[in-house]
């Protein structure tokens, strides 16, 4: 699943306006601080910004063309950057799963499945392969469905505690235990000798600043590097206990999946984004790949006894001018504002107060989308079972293709064109999307189609030494 | 015209690249048996063995071409990150385009094989041929494909930058398009190869020729500067609408491809296949804009007063009051 802030047109007593997360607005335009009051009150059905606007329309249309193309082209230009910003993690993790498949063969050992697997795939005839199959996916499936369900309906009912004691056992499990057997399988492979100490102080201290990492505050860099190792981690563990046909049958049925829980609108991922949104939280950084601090509100709150105070009686006057403080320092008591400012201001509008009060109020104000200023700070997210199930398909394309490399790669560049496609489309209709169908579908057909159609062509070209 | 810092970087990268294909006397440390039981059979003219003496050589070719794809990559991919962001989107697609055509050739062949008799050698090897030319002939209509996205892609971009021109040129396109194009279809060529050039083997041993691996790794350079200067020659001729330059191209690509067929018999395959190369890419470089002039500039290393702006795709909007 991925999000990115929304920018919702509505319609409202006939003008056409829209929720800018930050303004391009010049404000020194009547209309366009009416306007940008009309975006702060859009929850209120009266306008009394109406009223007082002695200018005709065609000037608020004009703005408002000239915002929209403001706005697609910012969105065109940074969209190639955010794609760039997830191509750099999806492709690390790809790399770490394919590199621990090619050299560390503990990970291709068939050592037994999971207990969500019971039936084995070691049938007399291809028939009964196919039925336990189809039924390993399905109870895999359910018990997905079942633990989405259960988080949707835990944060529904604010039962954070739970939630969050949940992510701290299943990070626990994944940063000590498993980067434990991982380690200690590098080191078989490589034939390292190494005692328990330094075994348990690497184990320890990877795992300790992994948890700070990601479950409290830590580097930018640093996060995004634990959430792409516990990533790499999870999808390991997934290739070596599925069985082959299963894996294959998952992966398809959990896009479908991914699809219908994102979109649909009693969907549980589209919920718990839109609660998440509601209540202007972020959701779990254990389990969402963000590319750049989100910033808040909060970050910009200067005096909380203030806001306490003044929270639900603004008036319309004062939330006009206070706007502006969002891009200014809030610590001087004048809001930042000069004092020529000042003086054209009380010449259009009238003699108004610019107080701390004022200011926390409209602060105070809930908006729907991150109110991060710069459009560089708006980075994309990525949930984790994206990484997770991209390199599971890349790891079983390395495991157990016959063309080896060669549906490697090709496995990788559908998938990276799938996630290109998928951020398009994420910057045309601005909701959360789901990120597995597109990527999924590509990379099975093409890994499919080139192990059995590509494959013996290549190798018969290479036979004879031909070059295409 | 090129910015002057693509010339210097393309001379730059020429040599480089000639000097890395020279074999160096590199050792490789090859892994465990359970490395070999793991790898399928492959159809190379090399058997598993032990260790030999010839391995050293053979590993030799093989980190010569290691080394060749390395720095191949490294000098293209950092005279192509002057435009990053863009520039690696559009050489994924490109990655893309070329790796669909494969797929419609390597399918049109398979039906043909099993439509046919397999026992038959030389129908085989006849359909081979024709699945070759085959997919020569969709790796040009995909490039022309993709010249017209690009074309798109460029006016949409123009149209909603602020000063109505689009971040990245249309001969910065072509060289990256052609460079990405060379890319998959080298990597893809030249991987299973390479990966197998690690293990332990001796080459040749069934009677074939023991220079494969030094002869592939020269092949392979060739094919990835033959793609990136067909793609400026190509992107060229598609804006100007020059035909015959068209056709040109597709026949030099069918003459490589079939150059390649005579093998065994490099001095016939190889060396007219350098002729071509170097003469495509005098070709490229005059398309390119370049000159004698701009050579000596180059190589005399003169920093000129640049009074042109380098657009970058990561200016920021100037907030506006």
């Amino acid at each position: 699943m991925t999000e990115l802030s929304a920018h919702l047109p509505q319609f409202q007593h006939g003008q056409l306006t829209e929720n800018f997360p930050d303004n391009h607005l010049s404000n020194t335009n009547d209309n366009s601080e009416r306007r940008r009051h009309d975006n702060s009150e859009r929850r209120r059905n009266d306008n009394p910004g109406s009223e007082t606007n002695g200018q005709p329309q065609n000037n608020i249309q004009q703005v408002v063309d000239q915002d929209e193309e403001e706005d697609e082209e910012l969105t065109l230009k940074y969209g190639a950057k955010h794609v760039i910003m997830l191509f750099v993690p999806v492709t690390l993790c790809m790399v770490v799963v394919v590199a621990t498949i090619k050299s560390v063969s503990f990970y291709t050992r068939k050592d037994g499945q999971l207990i969500y697997t019971p039936f084995t795939e070691e049938t007399d005839t291809i028939g009964q392969r196919a039925l336990n199959s189809i039924l390993n996916a399905a109870i895999m499936i359910s018990v997905i469905i079942v633990m989405t369900i259960l988080l949707v309906v835990l944060y529904k009912y604010r039962c954070y505690k739970v939630i969050h004691g949940w992510l701290i056992i299943s990070s626990l499990l994944l940063l000590f235990f498993f980067s434990f057997i991982y380690l200690g399988e590098v080191f078989k492979t490589y034939n390292v000798a190494m005692d328990y100490i330094t075994v348990a102080l690497i184990i320890w201290n990877f795992g300790v600043v992994g948890m700070i990492c990601i479950h409290w505050k830590g580097p930018l860099r640093l996060q995004q590097a634990y959430l792409i190792m516990i990533s790499a981690l999870m999808a390991l563990v997934f290739i070596k206990y599925l069985p082959e046909w299963t894996a294959w049958l998952i992966l398809a049925v959990i896009s479908v999946y991914d699809l219908v829980a994102v979109l649909c609108p009693k969907g549980p991922l589209r919920m718990l984004v839109e609660t998440a949104q509601e209540r202007n939280e972020t959701l779990f950084p254990a389990l969402i790949y963000s590319s750049t601090m989100v910033w808040l509100v909060n970050m910009a709150e200067e005096d909380p006894e203030g806001q306490r105070k003044a929270s639900k009686n603004s008036t319309y006057d004062k939330q006009a001018p206070a706007n502006q403080s969002q891009n200014g320092d809030a610590e001087a008591d004048d809001g930042g504002f000069s004092q020529e400012w000042q003086q054209q201001r009380d010449n259009r509008i009238g003699p108004i107060e610019s107080t701390p009060e004022s200011r926390a109020a409209v602060q105070a104000l809930p908006s729907n989308s991150q109110t991060s200023e710069d459009p560089e700070e708006r980075g994309v997210k990525l949930g984790l079972g994206d990484f997770i199930f991209y390199s599971v398909l890349v790891g079983k394309a390395s495991a157990t293709a016959s063309g080896d490399w060669n549906t490697t790669l090709a496995c990788f560049v559908a998938i990276l064109i799938g996630l290109c496609l998928t951020l398009l489309l994420l910057a045309i209709f601005k909701k959360a999307l789901p990120a597995l169908p597109i990527s999924i579908t590509f990379g099975l057909v093409f890994y499919f189609a080139t192990d059995n159609l590509v494959q013996p062509f290549m190798d018969q070209l290479a036979f004879h030494q031909f070059y295409i | 015209m090129w910015p002057r810092e693509r010339k210097e970087d393309f001379c730059l990268q020429i040599c480089l690249i000639f000097s890395c294909a020279l074999p160096r006397a590199d050792c490789h440390v090859s892994h465990d048996s359970h490395q070999t039981a793991n790898s399928t059979t492959k159809n190379f003219p090399c058997c598993t063995c032990d260790l030999e003496p010839r391995q050293t050589t053979a590993a030799a070719d093989g980190s010569a071409c290691h080394s060749c794809m390395i720095l191949n990559l490294r000098i293209l991919s950092a005279s192509a990150a002057r435009v990053p962001c863009l520039s690696s989107l559009f050489s994924l697609c490109r990655a893309f385009f070329w790796l669909v055509s494969l797929l419609l050739a390597s399918l049109i062949w398979f039906i043909l094989v099993h439509l046919s008799d397999q026992g038959n050698a030389r129908l085989q090897y006849g359909l081979l041929v024709f699945g070759a030319a085959v997919s020569v002939l969709l790796q040009e209509a995909f490039r022309f494909a993709y010249f017209k996205l690009l074309k798109k892609a460029d006016e949409g971009l123009a149209t909603i930058s602020e000063d109505g021109r689009s971040p990245i040129s249309l001969k910065q396109m072509a060289y990256v398009s052609g460079l990405s194009f060379g890319i998959i279809s080298g990597v893809f060529s030249v991987i299973n190869i390479l990966a197998d050039s690690i293990g332990p083997g001796i080459v040749g041993i069934h009677g074939d020729s023991p220079y494969y691996f030094i002869t592939s790794a020269f092949l392979t350079m060739a094919v990835v500067l033959l793609h990136t200067f067909w793609g400026v020659i190509f992107f060229d001729a598609c804006e100007k609408r020059r035909y015959w330059c068209l056709g040109l191209v597709v026949i030099s690509h069918l003459v490589t491809s079939g150059l390649t067929f005579l093998n065994p018999w490099y001095v016939a395959s190889l060396v007219p296949i350098y002729i071509i190369t170097f003469c495509m890419g005098i070709w490229a470089f005059f398309t390119a804009g370049g000159s004698f002039h701009n050579i000596l500039k180059c190589l005399s290393c003169k920093q000129e007063d640049d009074s042109r702006v380098m657009m970058y795709s990561a200016l920021q909007v100037p907030f506006e009051d």
